[in-house]
């Protein structure tokens, strides 16, 4: 299991996501999910990555809110402190 | 109501052969064969230079070929940049395959064994699911029309193309994209063709020779754009030929075997010349279905026999696509519909690479190892096309060229 430095965990996010489409540039903090076309099943690729990573389970309820890389981030941040 | 005419507007291949439907009939009248190691893959075929990441990764090996080979036929169509001719549900789309994305499923086999159900990826069931090309050809080209996928194994790709001509004959869609698409060069597949006791352990392709000794697995795509004659005529299409007759039948008589008389073969090719008010003497070429097993090119030659009868039949040239680029199961009725119209249209009958020794009981003219030119016998030039699959499924279309 990796630390879950807020650094880091931005860090594997945003090359998650890059991975799923979107050039990495696009890959903001303050990116929507909708203007990168990140889908509801890229949304489930990434709580498995990050349940691997640092052991933060993420559900379908918490990935509902989330509209921002910035969210995400957040909340796998908090979760995992 | 006499019955709706269809044409052939545009067509789009990745196989063996190369990416595109030209270098696939022209590498072929050459004699080349796509083989290699036993096996056809499609080696000149890289994804990436056709699709984007998120396309990339959110469909199986056989739909990349299915999306690419569709470019290529629909701009042949004179669809390209997005425009489409007709209203967007009024074109269907109907793709054979014979297992789907089995790449992806055994991947995902995998992922489950080794790390658990947790992990197995959101995106396994749209890779692998039999319909994922249909559906990939559909978001891709906003085709609203009734889209799906037809499964009869190594007939499907003829299955495709008669389904989708009919789906215009009676009034369903005013044009469809169909074909087929396959990529099973996987270990399970090989495997399980290796154990029916189906694929060639010399891993050569030669129907119609004495030595024949199994199917080469191939894989890759055929795709064709379909339109309703009068209407494709009034946008001024392209057109590169018609499905002038389909019909299918099946044996009822063994689960990998073809029944050895060719009898319900036989009688598919004689529904396909009923379908297209024709005699067999205006036949100019049979594409065969010719995978070089034993079994499979004997029991052909007999349902020709059995059709034309044994003096026309031996005038009727005759080839396997097959021996250039093995056989591409769900795929192959597609990409031999789409070889044969090019062929029509060059006055040219492909060879059946590889045949060298004759097989004394094979006794008609399968064009060995050279192409040859060819005059029509009619106005226009006609060819039947062959498929048969494992469970009994015999497929069989009249095409026509142009003139």
């Amino acid at each position: 299991m990796t630390i879950a430095t807020p650094d880091a965990v931005e860090a594997r996010i945003v090359e998650a996501l890059a991975s799923f489409g979107p050039d990495i540039e696009q890959v903001t903090r303050e990116a929507t999910f909708e203007e990168l076309d990140i889908d509801s099943l890229d949304l489930v690729e990434l709580a498995q990555i990050v349940e691997d990573d640092y052991g933060v389970e993420l559900k379908g309820d918490d990935m509902k809110n989330l509209k921002t890389v910035g969210d995400a981030i957040d909340l796998v941040v908090a979760r995992a402190a | 109501m006499t019955r709706r005419r269809v044409v052939i507007t545009g067509v789009g291949a990745v196989t063996p052969l190369g990416v595109g439907a030209d270098v696939l009939l022209r590498r072929w009248v050459a004699g080349e064969s796509g083989i290699a190691d036993g096996e056809g893959a499609c080696r000149d075929f890289v994804a990436a230079d056709h699709l984007s990441k998120k396309e990339l990764r959110r469909a199986d090996r056989f739909a990349h070929f299915a999306m690419v080979a569709s470019d290529e036929a629909l701009a042949a169509a004179g669809w390209g940049g997005g425009e489409l001719p007709y209203a967007s549900e009024r074109i269907g789309c109907v793709l054979a395959t014979g297992i789907g994305g089995l790449g992806s499923l055994e991947e995902q086999h995998d992922v489950l064994r080794d790390s658990g159900a947790k992990a197995v990826s959101p995106l396994s069931v749209p890779l692998f699911m039999v319909n994922a090309g249909a559906a990939a050809l559909s978001m891709r080209h906003a085709l609203r029309g009734p889209a799906y996928s037809v499964g009869s194994a190594c007939a499907a790709g003829s299955h495709a193309i008669g389904t989708a001509a009919r789906m215009i004959q009676t009034g369903d869609a005013d044009a469809v994209v169909t074909g087929g698409a396959e990529a099973t060069l996987t270990p399970l597949a090989r495997a399980s063709f290796v154990s029916a006791s189906a694929l060639s352990p010399s891993g050569i392709s030669r129907p119609f020779d004495a030595r024949r000794d199994g199917f080469v697995m191939g894989e890759g795509a055929g795709i064709l754009v379909l339109e309703d004659a009068e209407r494709a005529a009034q946008r001024g299409a392209p057109v590169l030929g018609e499905v002038r007759g389909y019909a299918s039948t099946s044996d009822a008589y063994h689960l990998t075997a073809t029944e050895p008389e060719g009898t319900y073969a036989a009688a598919a090719i004689e529904a396909a010349l009923r379908d297209a008010a024709l005699e067999p003497d205006a036949i100019d070429y049979i594409n065969a279905h010719g995978t070089s097993t034993e079994l499979n090119d004997a029991s052909e030659t007999k349902a020709i026999k059995r059709v034309f009868g044994e003096e026309l039949a031996r005038t009727v040239p005759i080839s396997s696509t097959k021996s250039a680029i093995g056989h591409l199961l769900g795929a192959a009725g597609a990409v031999e519909a789409i070889a044969t119209l090019l062929a029509l249209r060059e006055r040219v009958l492909p060879p059946t690479v590889g045949l060298e020794q004759p097989d004394p009981e094979l006794d008609l003219d399968y064009l060995p190892l050279a192409a040859r030119p060819f005059t029509p016998k009619g106005e226009r030039p006609l060819a039947l096309s062959n498929s048969f699959g494992f469970g009994g499924h015999n497929v069989v279309l009249c095409l026509e060229g142009v003139a």
